[in-house]
């Protein structure tokens, strides 16, 4: 019984990748947009755009590990 | 069943394999215990990092060609996209590190692309590989930003430009994000790539089931291309996080 | 993870193995493997550096040092030979134009030269002509008057002739005289 509990927590973990997903795809979105605005300023910003990723993608990948240790470490 | 030690995974498993055996740490030689000196498939893989490395990095150059070949291009264009990145983040003061931060970069991407071999082992897989990495970045910026700034380095916590009685809770958040660093800086990369692997085994085990095979392989094509795109994300954001952390230690102050 | 399965996946070869003492589901979260993988990594990390910063770095440094001066230098000598070019062309141009000017003059002298050449052979010529003509004249006058005078001399034997036929005995002054006086009238 226990063992099913963790399963359905990873599950609900698991819905922070989703999030993240949403999050990463507001920086990407609005990286674009302002890009189209002002293309010869978009080239210097694809460093923060990476770290910009990399932070929202971070709390996903927390979130994943949560459910990576649920299932297999509870 | 999760909760059950790894012994009882054989027998229950209706998976032909565990996504997650991938993963495991075997000695290469016999089948003994693994201590600390064995060398095991880790040592394996990364030995080949090393080994890709020093192909790429001195074999490749070794004519030292004013009209490159192939190889030294590459080399070439490794040496100044770390270095264009460290000076154009962490500033000019920082190009002293540029050494540590291209040996970080160059064995993160080595590791992450033969990781992605069949039937490789991933070394940046690995949370122990990680955590090292991550932790050598935040104990090189900390050291060095108290050596440099004295406790000018605590200012990265005061925010100066912020209202008076909002400065101290912002001190807490700063410091406890200071602290997270490293656990965000290592996870993130280990996550990445363990999560791309395991998919990957996820789909190869519905693979076995014949009306699934051929969507399960084309997804398995699809992950494996996202995949040599993460390879070298993960590197590039770990490389690029230590040179925005370096930036801290060397100009403290927002 | 894995629950029951449909016998595709049942009856698919092979069984997980596990290596002895294997990890619990997540092999990262072994703790009894992290010495192992950190004493490597150091190893490696090391291995690495000192491949990076003695040999490697340093070396691509130098290449690409070389070739930016290389391309430096290039460029000043292309410029170089640009600027020799441009000189070249502007002599070239100025030889071209003197060129111009000096076949002018020559073509200028040659037709005078020959002008004048051929004035005087025009020249010579007609005097050559006048003095043929000349000459020609006094050859016809000449002739004239030989003719006149065979003329005279003709008459005389012919009427000396004729008389002499008409069974006459001629006579010579008296002949003459006539004759002459004929000629005259």
């Amino acid at each position: 019984m226990e063992g099913q509990l963790a399963h359905i927590g990873a599950g609900l973990a698991a819905i922070g990748s989703g999030a993240a997903a949403i999050g990463v795809g507001n920086v990407a979105g609005n990286f674009l947009a302002g890009a189209l605005r002002n293309p010869s300023a978009a080239a210097s910003q694809t460093a923060t755009l990476f770290i910009g990723i990399a932070f929202a993608e971070a709390l996903g990948i927390f979130s994943f590990l949560v459910a990576l240790l649920l299932m297999f470490a509870v | 069943m999760a909760t059950e030690t790894a012994a009882a995974h054989g027998e229950e498993g209706g998976l032909v394999f565990h996504p997650m055996d991938q993963f495991i740490v075997k000695p290469l030689f016999g089948d003994g215990a693994v201590h600390w000196y064995t060398i095991t498939n880790a040592t394996l893989w990364m030995a080949l990092a090393v080994i890709a490395i020093f192909a790429l990095m001195v074999l490749a150059t070794s004519r030292r060609a004013t009209i490159p070949s192939k190889g030294q291009s590459i080399a070439e264009l490794a040496y100044g996209f770390v270095y264009k990145m460290v000076e154009d983040v962490a500033g000019k003061d920082a190009v002293g590190f540029f050494p540590y931060v291209m040996t970080l970069f160059m064995f993160i991407v080595f590791a992450n692309f033969l990781g992605l071999l069949p039937m490789s082992f991933t070394t940046t897989s690995h949370f122990a590989v990680t955590v090292v990495l991550a932790l050598a970045v935040f104990l090189t910026v900390t050291i060095y930003g108290f050596m440099k700034n004295g406790s000018k380095f605590l200012g990265l916590f005061w925010v100066s430009s912020a209202p008076l009685p909002l400065r101290p809770i912002l001190a807490i958040i700063e410091l406890i994000s200071y602290f997270v660093r490293p656990v965000s800086h290592s996870i993130r990369l280990a996550g990445n790539v363990m999560a791309g692997h395991a998919v990957i085994k996820v789909f190869a085990g519905f693979a076995a089931i014949a009306v699934i095979s051929p969507v399960s392989i084309v997804a398995i094509t699809a992950m494996y291309g996202l995949e040599v795109l993460v390879a070298f994300i993960q590197a590039y954001v770990f490389t690029i996080l230590t040179c925005v952390y370096l930036k801290d230690a060397l100009h403290p102050g927002h | 993870m894995a629950t029951a399965q449909g016998d595709g996946l049942a009856d698919a070869t092979g069984v997980a193995e596990h290596a002895a003492g294997s990890a619990p589901g997540m092999p990262q979260l072994n703790f009894d493997h992290w010495g192992n993988q950190i004493f490597w990594l150091i190893v490696t990390l090391v291995a690495i550096y000192f491949i990076l910063s003695r040999v490697a770095l340093p070396r691509i440094s130098a290449v690409l040092a070389e070739r930016a001066g290389t391309i430096t230098n290039d460029i000043a000598a292309a410029e170089d030979l640009k600027r020799k070019a441009q000189e070249a062309e502007a002599a070239y141009e100025k030889a071209l134009a003197d060129a111009r000017v000096e076949a002018n003059k020559i073509v200028a002298d040659t037709r005078a030269e020959i002008q004048a050449d051929l004035d005087k052979a025009t020249a010579k010529a007609d005097a050559e002509i006048a003095a043929k003509a000349a000459e020609g004249e006094k050859a016809i006058a000449e002739i004239r008057a030989n003719a006149l005078e065979n003329i005279e001399v003709v008459a005389k034997d012919t009427a000396e002739a004729v008389i002499t036929s008409l069974g006459f005995t001629a006579d010579a002054k008296a002949v003459d005289a006539a004759v002459t006086s004929r000629m005259k009238g």
